[in-house]
This record gives structure tokens, C-alpha cells and sequence, in this order.
């Protein structure tokens, strides 16, 4: 395997995220075990300002395009396609992100090379990547041989440390055109923030999320009573936004928000990647569910095997007896 | 207006899983299959467009166990045609799956073209690829993922739809017919339908099956072993009554200085 290794540096109104400075610190790794360059692909319009924080990389290559200005990746994974068969990386690493899903959806097809799903990690062993994903929810760990070809590689939020990827070095930047076949296809026309006047979880020192295991809408007043008692608010995992028993801005994870509470008390929250990567800073988690081999208990502090409305109607009990 | 639902079946995580002897697989003994979750918000995603305007909704899902339940409560729903395609290797993967479909669509009558193809954004067991985005960039159509509100513009020949970016805000987008959506959720639950509507419509004998056309063929990853993740740190068991319990937290709470 001659080719370099890419990361494709995420940007989304305005700054670059969290996302690419870990995979910087992932592509630095792989890079220096292959002997190749790390070069940071930057696509947008008017970015250029961007690159100067993506020193980790050996080199970005940034393509300036109008058509690139929105975050899709109906256009950006053309582009990007183009760039990789002119130039032949090895290892393409795209982030597992909402800003980024379309880019890597739609690129492997694009590129016709084979994706490498849920990457937590990779190392090189005699020149060979050896990629350790997860799957099934976070319930099975593969690993997967990296073969001879090129392949896109979507990596979980997680898999370094951002500040890892960070560097105060000055990358070469190159500038490449591309021309654009075709129109856009889709076109943004508007970003719809979360309704205001809701409570914003992001800034809560004490969280209670309930997930499926809550099992119905009424048993949310339960975990209200707790939030009440613990001077918090109420959040939730993705089934409980489907079933609109909460709103999206209280939904924890992707799509919704990372937080950082002093206390996260998971109910009935099985602990799925895109629910984990948005909580798993919190400086106390409890987490209570009925499966005793839960994904949640493993970056849990606290676990308790048990139904989750039980559990939170008797610690909202514990907690009131105890404030008196 | 036409619109094409695919749907697919995933293992059930509910259920403990465990790996098979070559200790590369999952042991199917004792697996259990249900719907990808995100595939059934894409047929109410579908169902509803169809309850607002005049559209027709197929339903096409690869052979898997329990595929024909899945494909009944979908005509029972609502659905107007059901189509299992026989003969994709579940072992295949997605990605090889994904150009099995596409070759199939394209051949099969009365199917494509279509307005819209609505699938779910995302499965658990999607290794080598996501089905979605495969499927529409060998149909060449315009892709959005992560989608949860569609609002079609029948006379235009577009939809506006909403994608969820981070922190609760969403992307509003239009998009022209033909067009491939990934969908992520819906404005309100899958509906439910009553067991003897789907008795129904097995007895209707409604699903239709063919055989899939030859994809293009494409190498699956090569996974070299699964295991149960190694967990880096495991959560402190707290056993006794869920009131020794609450009472043993509300301790550790008072002593982190949170009560």
C-alpha cells in the first residue's frame, strides 16, 4: 500500500469540528506506521482560513467551489471522487457525523471501493491496516482486514482525543480546482434552529435521560419528579424522540446534543454508540436497565439491573427524604 | 406520484447475541430477526405522503426470515405492492446487496421509475457500506440522508425536506424528482395496524417474488474475527431491592455534594 492517507476536514457554519482533529490524530497514526503523508481534504467555499488550524497533516488540499458551500454531500463526494482517483489515497477517513453522513454514504459508491463501517480504531501490523469496528449497536467488536485496494474508512466520534489532532504547525496548503459536470441536484434553502423557550440540556448540571425502557409516555413524569428533585431536566435517547415523547433539542447524542453534566442518570437507555458519544463526559453516570449486558454499563460509574421507572420513583423518593 | 420503500431485516439486539464458531459470524441458532427500525419509518414516511396525496407505495425487501411479516403489515398498512427478491446471500453484505438491488429494481416491471425511493438512513449491520446512499448512487439519483419530514410538492415535481444536522437543528432542503431519501425518523410513530388486517392480507397472498438480477459483483470485507467488545471500564453493580438501590445512590449523590 503506496497511497497516502486522507481525512476529510469537516467544517459546518463556520468552524471546523471536533471530528476532524480526531481523525487528524487517527490519520497521523496510520500515516507515520505506513511511511506515507497525511493530507487533510478541505472542500467548501471561502474556507481557506480553515486549513491553518489542520497542521497535523502533512498537507491539505483544499477546492474551493460555490457549489461546495452547503454542507451535502451530494456535490462534495463528486469532488472528492474526482481527487481520489487522480491522486490514488490509500485511506480515505471520513467522520461519523450528521454534517458529514452524506459525503460518506454516497462516496464508496462514487469511488466504487468498499467502506469500512463504525472504525473505533485501526493499526498497522506489517504494513497492513487491521480495522476494529463495532456493530450491532455496540453489542459486537469485528475486526477487518485492510486488503490491497483503497477504502473510505467512517470513523465513531471518539476514536482519539481531539486535542490529539490539534497543532500549532502551518500545513502546506494546496489549492485544487475542479470543475462541476452537473448542477446541484438539492439545494439548501434554510437552517430551522430548535424552537426556543425549551430548556436548553447542554447547560444542566443534573440529567436524567430515559430511553426505550421507559416503556411508555406516562412514565416520563416519573423522571420529571426526579429532575424536579435533583434540580435538572429531562432528556432522552433516540426511541424516545421517534415516539415524540420528547423534542429533538432534548435528544442526547447524535442529532442532538454532547453533554457534560455533574450527574447522568441513564433509565432504560441501552447505551448505543450515538447515544454513548454525545454523554459519555459526564462526570457521574448512573445507569439503570433491565439488559444486564447493556452497552451503557460499560461507561456507566453506577449500574443497576432493573426496570427503569421503578428505579427513578425510588430514588426520586431517597432524594426528598434526604433534602426533607 | 410513485414511491418505492426498501426495507430490510437486522439481527434483533434485544436478544443476546452470539458468535458463531468460526468466530468470525454471528450464531444464527438463536438469532432473531426484526425490522430495521429506520426502514419503518421510512414506509410511514411513505404512507403518509400517500394519506395526503394521491400516490402509490411498493414495498421491496431482500429474503430474510420473517421478511413475508414484514411485507404483510405492510400491505396491511397500506402498502399497494410487496416484493421480496429472492437470492441475495445475507452474508453478502450491504454493499453487495445494495448492487444486487439496484440491479433488480431496474429490471423489474412496472417498478422504476419512481418519484421517490424512501429507505432508512442507517442499520446496525451496515459493515461494508449503507444501503441507501449505494442504491442511489447506482440508480444515479440525487441523495439526502438523515431525513425526517418530507412535504411534496406534487405539481413542481420536488420536496422539501428536513435533515437533522446536530444539536436539534435541521437542514431544510428542496430536492427534484426522481430523488433517494434516506430516512431517519417521522413527524409521529409507525402506525399501528390490527392483527387481522395483516391475517388479510396473508391471506391475500399479496407479496409478490422474484429473483434478483446479477449485481455488480464486489468482494466483501474481510472480517477476521467478532467478539463481545472488551470493555475499557464497566459501571460499579449496585444489587439489593430498587429501594437498598435508590438509597445506595442517594448516598453517593449526597457525597459528591449533589443532593
Amino acid at each position: 500500500m503506496t497511497g497516502n492517507v486522507w481525512i476529510t476536514a469537516e467544517h459546518w457554519r463556520g468552524s471546523i469540528s471536533d471530528a476532524t482533529y480526531e481523525l487528524l490524530a487517527l490519520g497521523r497514526d496510520l500515516a507515520d506506521s505506513l511511511g506515507v503523508r497525511l493530507e487533510a481534504v478541505l472542500l467548501g467555499h471561502g474556507v481557506q482560513g480553515s486549513a491553518a488550524s489542520l497542521g497535523k497533516a502533512d498537507a491539505v488540499l483544499y477546492v474551493d467551489h460555490p457549489a461546495l458551500a452547503d454542507a451535502t454531500g451530494e456535490q462534495a463526494s463528486r469532488v472528492l471522487a474526482a481527487l481520489a482517483a487522480q491522486r490514488a489515497p490509500a485511506l480515505i477517513l471520513v467522520p461519523i457525523t450528521n454534517v458529514s453522513w452524506d459525503l460518506l454514504g454516497l462516496l464508496p459508491g462514487r469511488l466504487d471501493v468498499p467502506l469500512v463501517n463504525f472504525c473505533r480504531d485501526a493499526t498497522v501490523a506489517g504494513g497492513v491496516v487491521q480495522f476494529q469496528s463495532i456493530l450491532y449497536g455496540g453489542k459486537m467488536a469485528v475486526s477487518v482486514a485492510g486488503g490491497s485496494g483503497p477504502v473510505v474508512v467512517a470513523v465513531l466520534p471518539g476514536a482519539r482525543s481531539p486535542e490529539a489532532g490539534r497543532s500549532d504547525a502551518a500545513p502546506a496548503v494546496e489549492e485544487v480546482a475542479v470543475e462541476l459536470a452537473e448542477g446541484p441536484r438539492l439545494r439548501l434553502l434554510e437552517y430551522e434552529e430548535p424552537e426556543a423557550g425549551d430548556v436548553d440540556i447542554t447547560q444542566q448540571d443534573v440529567l436524567i435521560a430515559v430511553g426505550r425502557g421507559i416503556e411508555n409516555e406516562a412514565n416520563l413524569e416519573v423522571a420529571e419528579d426526579l429532575a424536579a428533585a435533583l434540580g435538572g431536566a429531562v432528556c432522552g435517547s433516540r426511541p424516545v424522540i421517534d415516539q415524540g415523547w420528547l423534542p429533538l433539542a432534548r435528544q442526547v447524542g447524535k442529532s442532538g446534543a454532547t453533554v457534560k453534566p455533574r450527574l447522568y442518570v441513564a433509565a432504560g437507555v441501552s447505551g448505543a454508540p450515538e447515544h454513548v458519544e454525545g454523554m459519555k463526559g459526564s462526570e457521574l453516570i448512573i445507569a439503570v436497565n433491565t439488559d444486564p449486558g447493556a452497552p451503557i454499563f460499560s461507561v456507566s460509574h453506577y449500574g443497576i439491573v432493573d426496570n427503569a421507572t421503578d428505579f427513578l420513583e425510588a430514588l426520586a423518593e431517597a432524594v426528598k427524604q434526604r433534602k426533607g | 406520484m410513485k414511491i418505492l420503500v426498501l426495507m430490510k431485516m437486522v439481527p434483533d439486539i434485544v436478544e443476546e447475541l452470539e458468535v458463531a464458531a468460526d468466530g468470525k459470524s454471528l450464531d444464527r441458532e438463536y438469532l432473531r430477526f426484526i425490522v430495521n427500525e429506520r426502514d419503518d419509518y421510512a414506509l410511514e414516511q411513505a404512507l403518509l405522503l400517500k394519506d395526503r396525496l394521491q400516490a402509490t407505495v411498493t414495498v421491496v425487501a431482500p429474503e430474510a426470515p420473517e421478511i413475508d411479516d414484514v411485507l404483510h403489515t405492510a400491505l396491511a398498512k397500506g402498502a399497494d405492492r410487496a416484493i421480496r427478491v429472492s437470492g441475495i446471500a445475507e452474508a453478502a453484505g450491504t454493499r453487495a446487496t445494495a448492487a444486487a438491488l439496484a440491479a433488480t429494481l431496474s429490471g423489474l416491471d412496472g417498478v422504476l421509475p419512481v418519484d421517490l425511493i424512501l429507505s432508512g438512513c442507517q442499520a446496525i449491520d451496515d459493515l461494508d457500506g449503507f444501503l441507501a446512499p449505494l442504491i442511489a448512487e447506482a440508480l444515479d439519483l440525487p441523495y439526502l440522508g438523515l431525513v425526517s419530514r418530507i412535504s411534496v410538492d406534487p405539481g413542481a415535481g420536488t420536496a422539501v425536506v428536513s435533515k437533522e444536522y446536530s444539536g436539534g437543528v435541521m437542514g431544510r432542503f428542496e430536492i427534484a424528482f426522481p430523488a433517494f431519501l434516506g430516512v431517519q425518523g417521522c413527524e409521529k410513530p409507525p402506525r399501528y395496524v390490527p392483527v387481522a388486517k395483516v391475517r388479510a392480507a396473508i391471506a391475500a397472498g399479496g407479496v409478490e417474488v422474484v429473483a434478483a438480477a446479477s449485481g455488480t459483483a464486489v468482494n466483501p470485507l474481510e472480517v477476521t474475527s467478532m467478539a463481545k467488545p472488551e470493555e475499557t471500564g464497566h459501571a460499579e453493580m449496585l444489587e439489593g431491592s430498587v429501594r437498598d438501590v435508590a438509597e445506595k445512590v442517594a448516598e453517593v449523590l449526597a457525597a459528591r455534594g449533589l443532593l
